[in-house]
C-alpha cells in the first residue's frame, strides 16, 4: 500500500499531462483552423461586399456592363469594355516582354553564370523586385516617356507600324504615354518578380539529373529543354502567374503612364485606362452611383483574376495528366 | 450602409494615422485646390495659438460625404452645395479663399502670356473641333503670331477634381454646344479625340510640359511654380488679361454673395475689365447646431485668425484672400447661425 500511493500518485500525474497536453492539442488545432477559415471569410466577405454594392450597376445596365464601350459620369452612362481592354492588353503586352527576358536572366543565373556572379546578380533581382511602383510610375512618366516618344515610337512606327495588319497597332500621335508604354513599364516592374521564381525553381533541379544530361553530351540549351524545363514547369508557369497578377492589378505605376482615357483607340499609341487606374482616379470624388460602378469594375478585376489563376491550375493539371504524372 | 461605413473608416484611419490623437486640434477635410493655403495658415495659427489643423485634401465630395457623416468637424469644397441641400442638412457655407484656374500650353518659342485665347476657342479645343495650332480660328486672334503646323494635344484631369467643376463650369457658361454635350462636373467625358488624363495639378502639368503641342489647365500656382506659359484670356468685357492675384481678385469683387443661398455664387465669367474669366471660391461647410461645439468654435477661430492674418500668406501662394467687406459679412450673416 506505501507502494503504491507514490504509484498511483505519478500516475495521476501522466495522467494529468496527457489530459493538458490533450487540451493543448485541441486549443492549438482549433485556434489554427480559426486563422485558416478566417482568411476565408474575410475572401468571402470581399466577395459580398462588392457585389452588394456594386449591384445598383448590374441592375441598371446587366451584363451588358461588360462590353459597353461608354464612360460618362456626368450622364451616368456607364460601361466597363474599355477599361478590361486596357487591363488585359497591357497586361498581355507585360507578360510578352516580360517572360522570355525573365527566363534568360533565370537560366543564366543557374545554369552558366560564373560562381562569383551568381550571388551579387541574384540579390539585384530580388532588389528589383522590391522597388515600389510608384517608383516605376516616376520613372516611367518623367524618363520612359520622353524617350519612348523621342525614339521609340518613332522607330516603331517607322518599322511594325508599316506592317499589313499590324500596323494600325502603331500608329497615330506618339506621346510616350498610352497602352504601350504602360505595358512595357508593367514589364519591367514584373520581370524581376518571375526571374527571381524561375531561378528558385531552376535551382531546386536534382544535380545528378542535370550533370546526367551533360555527362551524355547535351548542349545548355538541351539540358535546359529536356530536363530543367520539364522538371520546373510547375513553378514557371506559376512565377509567370504571379507576374500577371500583379499587371493586371497593378495601379500606381498604370496609372502614371497609361494616359487615362476613356476612350477606345486601335492603335496601342493611344492612351487608354485599365481597371485600377480608373478606381484610383475615380474614388475620391465618385457620388452614389459613380461609386457602385466602381465597385462593379473591382469586383470585374477580382473575377478576371480568379479566371486567369484557375485556367493556369487547368493548364498544369491538364499536362501532368498529360505525361501521367 | 457599407459606403457610409467604409468612407467613416478611411476618415477614421486617416484622422487616426494623421494625428498622434491631440484633442485639440481642429479636423477638416475636402478640396484639394485651397489645400496649400489651408495647410500654411494652419502652421501659423499653430505657432500662434498651439491649437493645429487636421486637413485632408481628399477631394471636394470627399468633404462633403466626410461632413455629412461628422466625422470631422468642417468640410472643404470648390462646386458650392446647393441652398435647398444646407437647408435639409442644417449646414452652413461660406468661401474662404479666391484663386483662378489656367489654360497652359506647350508650345516652343512663345513666352507666358503671348499666346491669346477666347473662351469659345477653349471650347472648341477642348471638345476636338479644333484640332491644329495653325487653325485659322487661332491665327486670327494671334495676329503677328507664327503658330506652327502641329496637332494639339488636350490634357486634362483623369481624377475628379475641383479644378476641373470650376474649368467646365466657364466652358459651359461661355460655350453653348459644351454645356449640352458635355456638362460641368468634378470629371466629365473629355471629347477631344487626341486627349491623356493626368492625375493631379502635378500630372497635367508634368503632361503638359512633356507632350509638344499640348494644352491643358491647372490650378495657377502650378503653372508658376512649373514655369508653364499659361495663355492670356479674353474676359466678359471684351480684354485680354493675364492670370495673376489682380485679375482673380477682380473677378471676385463684382459678385453678390448673398444673392445666390449658401453664398455659392460661381465666379467665372465675371464682367470688369481685369476680370480674369476662370475665376472661383473655394468654401467652407459647417453644421448650425454641431454636435461637438467647442471644436466648432474652434474652426471658427481659425478662419477669423486667418482672415484677419494670412492675407500676406495667400498672396505668396498666388491665392486671393477675402476682401475685408466680405469677411464682415460673413461673420455677421453666415457664423452667427452656428449655435
Amino acid at each position: 500500500m506505501a507502494v503504491q500511493a507514490p504509484a498511483s500518485a505519478q500516475q495521476e500525474k501522466l495522467y494529468a499531462i496527457a489530459r493538458r497536453q490533450r487540451v493543448e492539442d485541441f486549443v492549438f488545432h482549433k485556434l489554427t483552423l480559426m486563422f485558416a477559415l478566417a482568411v476565408l471569410a474575410a475572401l468571402i466577405g470581399i466577395i459580398a461586399a462588392l457585389a452588394w454594392s456594386s449591384a445598383p450597376t448590374f441592375k441598371k445596365f446587366g451584363l451588358e456592363f461588360l462590353w459597353r464601350v461608354e464612360w460618362d459620369i456626368i450622364n451616368e452612362e456607364f460601361g466597363a469594355a474599355i477599361a478590361i481592354v486596357g487591363t488585359l492588353l497591357s497586361a498581355c503586352i507585360a507578360l510578352l516582354i516580360a517572360v522570355p527576358l525573365a527566363f534568360g536572366v533565370a537560366l543564366f543565373l543557374t545554369e552558366s553564370c560564373p560562381v562569383g556572379l551568381r550571388r551579387p546578380l541574384g540579390t539585384a533581382v530580388e532588389l528589383l523586385a522590391a522597388v515600389p511602383s510608384i517608383i516605376y510610375g516616376m520613372f516611367g512618366l518623367f524618363i520612359f516617356a520622353p524617350l519612348f516618344a523621342e525614339y521609340g515610337q518613332p522607330a516603331l512606327q517607322s518599322t511594325l507600324g508599316q506592317m499589313p495588319l499590324i500596323g494600325p497597332l502603331f500608329g497615330g500621335a506618339m506621346n510616350g504615354i498610352g497602352i504601350l508604354a504602360a505595358g512595357i513599364i508593367l514589364s519591367f516592374m514584373i520581370l524581376p518578380f518571375i526571374a527571381a521564381v524561375m531561378r528558385d525553381v531552376f535551382e531546386i533541379v536534382p544535380p545528378i539529373l542535370r550533370e546526367s544530361a551533360y555527362g551524355l553530351g547535351c548542349t545548355t540549351w538541351e539540358v535546359v529543354r529536356s530536363i530543367v524545363l520539364p522538371y520546373t514547369q510547375k513553378g514557371v508557369v506559376g512565377g509567370v502567374m504571379l507576374g500577371l497578377g500583379r499587371a493586371l492589378g497593378e495601379t500606381m505605376a498604370v496609372t502614371f503612364v497609361i494616359g487615362n482615357s476613356n476612350r477606345l483607340a486601335a492603335s496601342l499609341f493611344a492612351p487608354g485606362t485599365s481597371i485600377a487606374s480608373t478606381l484610383a482616379n475615380e474614388f475620391g470624388e465618385a457620388d452614389d452611383f459613380h461609386m457602385s460602378t466602381l465597385f462593379a469594375l473591382g469586383l470585374l478585376l477580382f473575377v478576371i483574376t480568379f479566371v486567369v489563376l484557375s485556367l493556369a491550375k487547368i493548364l498544369i493539371i491538364r499536362s501532368e495528366r498529360a505525361k501521367g504524372i | 450602409m457599407i459606403k457610409k461605413l467604409f468612407s467613416a473608416m478611411i476618415a477614421g484611419a486617416a484622422i487616426a494615422v494623421a494625428t498622434p490623437a491631440l484633442a485639440a486640434d481642429i479636423t477638416g477635410a475636402g478640396a484639394t485646390f485651397p489645400y496649400p493655403i489651408y495647410a500654411k495658415w494652419a502652421e501659423a495659427y499653430k505657432a500662434a495659438t498651439g491649437v493645429g489643423l487636421n486637413y485632408q485634401s481628399i477631394g471636394s465630395s470627399g468633404g462633403i460625404k466626410q461632413i455629412r457623416s461628422k466625422t470631422v468637424t468642417f468640410g472643404a469644397t470648390d462646386a458650392p452645395v446647393k441652398g435647398e441641400d444646407l437647408d435639409r442638412d442644417g449646414m452652413v457655407q461660406f468661401p474662404a479663399i479666391i484663386g483662378g484656374t489656367v489654360p497652359v500650353f506647350n508650345l516652343e518659342g512663345f513666352e507666358d502670356g503671348a499666346f491669346r485665347i477666347t473662351g469659345a476657342l477653349l471650347a472648341d479645343i477642348f471638345m476636338g473641333t479644333i484640332s491644329k495650332w495653325n487653325d485659322p480660328k487661332l491665327l486670327a486672334i494671334n495676329s503677328g503670331l507664327k503658330l506652327p503646323d502641329m496637332a494639339i494635344t488636350v490634357v486634362h484631369r483623369a481624377d475628379g477634381s475641383g479644378t476641373t467643376f470650376n474649368f467646365t463650369d466657364y466652358l459651359s457658361e461661355v460655350s453653348p454646344a459644351w454645356a449640352s454635350k458635355v456638362g460641368k462636373g468634378a470629371a466629365v467625358k473629355w471629347p477631344a479625340a487626341s486627349s491623356v488624363g493626368g492625375k493631379g495639378n502635378e500630372g497635367v502639368a508634368a503632361n503638359v510640359r512633356r507632350v509638344k503641342g499640348g494644352i491643358g489647365y491647372v490650378e495657377y500656382a502650378y503653372a508658376k511654380r512649373n514655369k508653364i506659359p499659361v495663355m492670356a484670356m479674353q474676359n466678359k468685357d471684351g480684354q485680354f488679361v493675364k492670370a495673376d492675384d489682380l485679375t482673380f481678385a477682380a473677378s471676385a469683387a463684382g459678385a453678390d454673395w448673398f444673392s445666390v443661398p449658401g453664398m455659392g455664387v460661381s465666379i467665372v465669367n465675371q464682367p470688369g475689365a481685369n476680370s480674369w474669366p476662370i475665376s472661383t471660391a473655394s468654401f467652407i461647410l459647417m453644421y448650425k447646431a454641431p454636435g461637438d461645439k467647442k471644436a466648432s468654435g474652434e474652426v471658427l477661430k481659425f478662419f477669423d485668425w486667418s482672415f484677419k492674418n494670412g492675407k500676406q500668406m495667400a498672396a505668396d501662394l498666388d491665392y486671393v484672400p477675402l476682401p475685408d467687406t466680405l469677411v464682415e459679412q460673413i461673420r455677421a450673416r453666415v457664423w452667427s447661425q452656428i449655435k
